[in-house]
């Protein structure tokens, strides 16, 4: 039909006038971006939530750089260097997907398949990364936290023996930490829904759990999907149809989920 | 009909895409990002004031989402239409911060 009229470059008063694409893209990848849209704001408004209850119990919320100190094989306080690392895997398995994206225009099926069998291990190493996390902030520290008799919330210092820390930053040593140790109301070790050892407020876990749970969950959905793509990409599917666009909608929200965790490092781990 | 019509929209945007972002400037655009996050991990142990130090992760954070939806996703090499379209609902997410901090100040002091 009216075929000619894409092909020339359309002005900007028929671009809206039919027969041409508007968006020049065809609808599944614009319908793959509605969806990215629509997560953002799911995304946005967990945040958000979370921004405005940090606000609220400031002064009792934990601080993230004493909370996530672990490093597999370090003894020592390596506060962010951790979720650093695990940036940095994200990060590189979207440059790993934009890799095979870009084989996929070049029609270079190997090439292809390699950079998605990357993308996928990547994936999977930043799933172990979460799963090593989430088990340290439940199990928690030896020591604890402990209520004191006046009230106050305490935590031990993993670093430094018979240290108790307040959240303000002030701490107990020697006799005086036995004592208050020994009249204290209650003792909590690790994190569950309802209290944690980090901060005198279970939201802090509560949104811990839901927020980076929500997002490694698109993590998996997302090297599930990606494992899909590399079996039909290894079988020549997209050869066949002369079209990697299939490679390009996966990568579409493979980068999202990284996008995603750049916001969560800030405004989880960093701030 | 449709075929053809569509087969000349993926032709077109696979042009684009040969021209607009190689190998090269992906592997920039790493760098870039793993930079900045080195940096912004840096900073943090540094004595610099908390205001200062949130505006900064927060203008660095947007600054690596430009170059992720920009350059990994492409977005910066569509046409402007679907920019445009994209972009723009995020306007309500801004007005729902300023909602969180404006209201939210004097409705959370009766939250306990």
């Amino acid at each position: 039909m009216a075929n000619h009229s894409a092909v020339s470059a359309p002005s900007a008063a028929s671009i809206w006038g039919g027969d041409t694409s508007p968006f020049s893209a065809r609808w599944g990848k614009l319908f793959m971006w509605i969806f990215l849209v629509s997560d953002a704001f799911t995304f946005s408004s967990l945040l958000i939530a979370y921004g405005a209850m940090r606000h609220r119990f400031a002064d009792i919320w934990p601080k993230p750089g004493d909370v996530f100190t672990h490093f597999p094989f370090m003894h020592s306080s390596v506060p962010l260097a951790y979720v650093g690392l695990m940036t940095f895997i994200l990060i590189m398995s979207s440059v790993t997907m934009v890799l095979a994206v870009d084989a996929g225009h070049n029609m270079n099926k190997k090439s292809a398949v390699r950079w998605l069998a990357l993308t996928v291990i990547g994936g999977f190493m930043f799933l172990g990364s979460q799963a090593w996390e989430w088990y340290h902030f439940i199990e928690g520290s030896e020591g604890g936290a402990y209520v004191l008799a006046d009230g106050r919330f305490a935590r031990t210092n993993e670093y430094k023996e018979g240290e108790l820390k307040f959240i303000d930053g002030t701490a107990l040593n020697g006799k005086e930490a036995e004592e208050a140790i020994a009249t204290s109301t209650r003792h909590i070790t690790g994190a569950n829904m309802e209290e944690n050892e980090y901060g005198n407020t279970p939201l802090f876990a509560n949104f811990f759990f839901f927020i980076t749970g929500f997002h490694g969950f698109h993590v998996f959905s997302g090297v599930v999907i990606n494992l899909i793509v590399l079996v039909l990409v290894y079988q020549g599917f997209c050869e066949k149809k002369k079209d990697y666009e299939l490679v390009e909608k996966v990568g579409l929200y493979w980068h999202f989920v990284d996008l995603v965790w750049v916001f969560v490092f800030t405004f989880f781990y960093l701030v | 009909m449709s075929d053809i019509h569509h087969e000349h929209v993926s032709h077109a945007s696979e042009e684009k895409a040969h021209s607009a972002l190689n190998t090269k400037m992906i592997w920039r655009v790493f760098w870039i990002l793993l930079g900045v996050t080195i940096f912004e991990v840096a900073i943090s142990f540094t004595g610099i004031s908390k205001d200062v130090l949130l505006i900064t992760f927060i203008a660095l954070t947007i600054v690596k989402a430009y170059f992720i939806v920009g350059y990994f996703m492409h977005l910066k090499f569509e046409v402007m239409p679907l920019q445009w379209s994209l972009l723009l609902p995020f306007i309500l997410i801004v007005y729902l911060i300023f909602i969180a901090i404006y209201e939210g100040s004097a409705l959370m002091h009766t939250i306990y």
